[in-house]
């Protein structure tokens, strides 16, 4: 079998899906691709089961946010091929107020908590997965904390010192 | 792909008894469950139905904390995860902007490193090995080899000068060289534990109580595992190996021989024996890394790196330049490349990955750890049902869950 590297598999990528799987760079050794929320199931199941990719493991999924940007939350998976050993990054990014994206629960299992934790702290809805609940934070949470319009406490502020408390 | 049994199966129904399911609280703080988490488990008499995890007890919001602070900031964050092995897990962030930043370490700073990896790697399976004997009702075992947790302990703060959340590393090397003595006690180390380990493993590995309790339990295939996204010694133990230091050489891994011990069947007995093996493996690399060091110049413990490597402390007192330094890093005002990185170590309990985002600011743009724990224990309340309760306590030990890296 022929060696996989990051530009073989990204020849593979574009020849099944065409404009639909934008390479946006190759930082660090790793590739690292943008699509769409329609094609990402089919992405995932492609390089999972072609024969010749063989990205069966997944190793993370996560999100980022990027408030200024037309599409802001941005899903990011980590997809291992562990019979090349070759990493990949696919991104897909959401507008916001309609963050919904298909679950990859249907094709592994891990991505149950790992789905579960990217709703918890980002707010994005998993469509199909089988109990999207908070899985971190307390359950009457209203606000999704690691968006950037949440910002951490001031470390400065004096308002909450012990001696306002008679402590 | 395994099927556990459906919901509703395991319910006796035929007898004349009116069978009542009933509901355990097993947790939050449980003397049983080795951390912060509760499973609420339906139980049949002593089976179990189905099952809950609930996690988070304990969430800092770590990731949240990271995009707020400088680089060597974070690093107390890290040091946090698994405290079991904390130096795994510094030395893994500590890569990763290595990584970001380009910069090569010397050689002689990767074998150190890789000595305080192994033995951080060894204190954890002893700790995890230990209190599956305990949990198994033998307590001597862990009695013996806790001692040896101490010894590296001892090692770490003739290193460092702190023994559990270390934070024994800096971006290009160490703070300080490693002294005679902390070679000494290394050398100690090689010699006393691997008698204390052979005792260990004739006191388990053909007790017949212990054989009992572990074989056949909670066995996972391969498949499952990897559906799973299961990693380190318990997915070795269904026979995958997949080890990141093999599969993808960080610091210098590649210059060692090692082997990375796989098991057949993936139940509790094989993840014992997996981390047993894991072990031996572990000190066979100390020992070429010590036989590595000699060949090098002994006064080097740091990459060249003035602007990211944070001066010794005798140094910030004694010289402007370094206090100068000293401050602009710390408080991140040093210039790092846009880019991001994912880097990928091998922890105690499997891939500890760190990806992280950089947008040139005083602090990362996005920080994500991928914490073993947290995915090895998704699986727990699947592969509960149908299951004893004894042995979905033993289950627990062997998964070897650390709620620091469970919550982050």
């Amino acid at each position: 079998m022929a060696e996989l590297n990051n530009e073989i598999l990204l020849e593979s990528l574009t020849g099944k899906f065409g404009e639909l799987v934008k390479p946006v760079v190759e930082d660090y050794g790793m590739l690292t691709v943008e699509t769409n929320r329609d094609t990402i199931i089919d992405l995932l199941r492609y390089i999972k089961t072609d024969a010749a990719l063989q990205f069966i493991y997944l190793t993370d999924i996560t999100a980022i946010q990027y408030p200024e940007q037309e599409n802001p939350i941005g899903v990011i998976y980590h997809v291992h091929s562990l019979v090349h050993n070759v990493r990949i990054r696919i991104k897909v990014f959401l507008p916001a107020g309609d963050e919904r994206i298909p679950s990859a629960t249907e094709l592994w299992n891990g991505a149950n908590w790992m789905e579960r934790e990217t709703y918890d702290f980002f707010g994005v809805n998993f469509e199909g997965h089988p109990n999207l609940v908070r899985i971190l934070n307390v359950d009457d949470m209203t606000v999704f904390p690691m968006r950037k319009e949440y910002p951490l406490e001031d470390p400065n502020r004096v308002d909450k010192k012990d001696f306002y408390f008679g402590r | 792909m395994q099927n556990f049994p459906s919901l509703n199966t395991n319910i006796n129904t035929d007898t004349n008894l009116q069978s009542e399911l009933s509901t355990l609280n097993l947790g939050p703080t449980h003397p049983a469950t080795h951390g912060v988490f509760q499973n609420v488990l339906q139980m049949d008499g002593e089976r179990i139905v189905s099952g809950v995890s609930t996690i988070g007890y304990i969430h800092r919001a770590f990731e949240k904390i990271a995009e707020h602070r400088p680089f060597y900031q974070i690093t107390p964050l890290t040091d946090r995860l698994n405290y079991c092995s904390a130096p795994i897990n510094n030395m893994g962030w500590h890569m990763t902007v290595e990584k970001l930043l380009k910069i090569q370490t010397p050689k002689r700073v990767d074998y150190l490193r890789v000595i305080i990896m192994e033995l951080s790697r060894i204190a954890d399976h002893i700790i995890c090995n230990g209190v599956l004997g305990v949990d198994t009702g033998a307590f001597t075992g862990f009695l013996y080899m806790m001692e040896y947790r101490e010894a590296i302990y001892e090692i770490y703060e003739e290193v460092c000068g702190s023994r559990l959340t270390t934070n024994v590393g800096r971006i290009g090397g160490f703070e300080r060289n490693f002294n005679e003595i902390a070679f000494a006690k290394i050398k100690k180390f090689l010699v006393d534990f691997p008698k204390v380990l052979a005792e260990f493993e004739s006191l388990f590995n053909r007790n017949r109580i212990f054989i009992d309790r572990t074989k056949g339990v909670a066995p996972v295939t391969a498949e499952t595992a990897l559906d799973y996204s299961w990693s380190g010694p318990i997915l070795r133990a269904t026979g995958v190996d997949y080890d990141v230091r093999a599969m993808n050489p960080y610091c210098s891994y590649e210059d060692f021989d090692f082997e990375v011990p796989v098991g057949t069947t993936g139940d509790v007995y094989d993840r014992f024996l997996v981390r047993n093996e894991e072990m031996k493996q572990s000190m066979r690399m100390i020992q070429q890394a010590l036989d590595k060091i000699e060949k090098e110049d002994p006064t080097i413990f740091h990459a060249d790196v003035p602007e990211f490597y944070l001066p010794p402390k005798e140094e910030v007192y004694n010289n402007m330049e370094a206090l100068i330094y000293h401050f602009k890093i710390v408080m991140g005002e040093i210039e790092t490349p846009v880019g991001e990185v994912y880097h990928a170590v091998e922890g105690t309990n499997g891939e500890l990955g760190f990806y992280l985002v950089n947008d040139g600011g005083r602090s990362p743009y996005r920080l994500h750890f991928r914490r073993p724990s947290f995915i090895n224990y998704s699986m727990y309340a699947d592969m509960s049902r149908g299951m004893l309760l004894s042995d979905a306590i033993i289950n627990m030990s062997s998964l070897n869950v650390i709620a620091g890296e469970l919550d982050a």
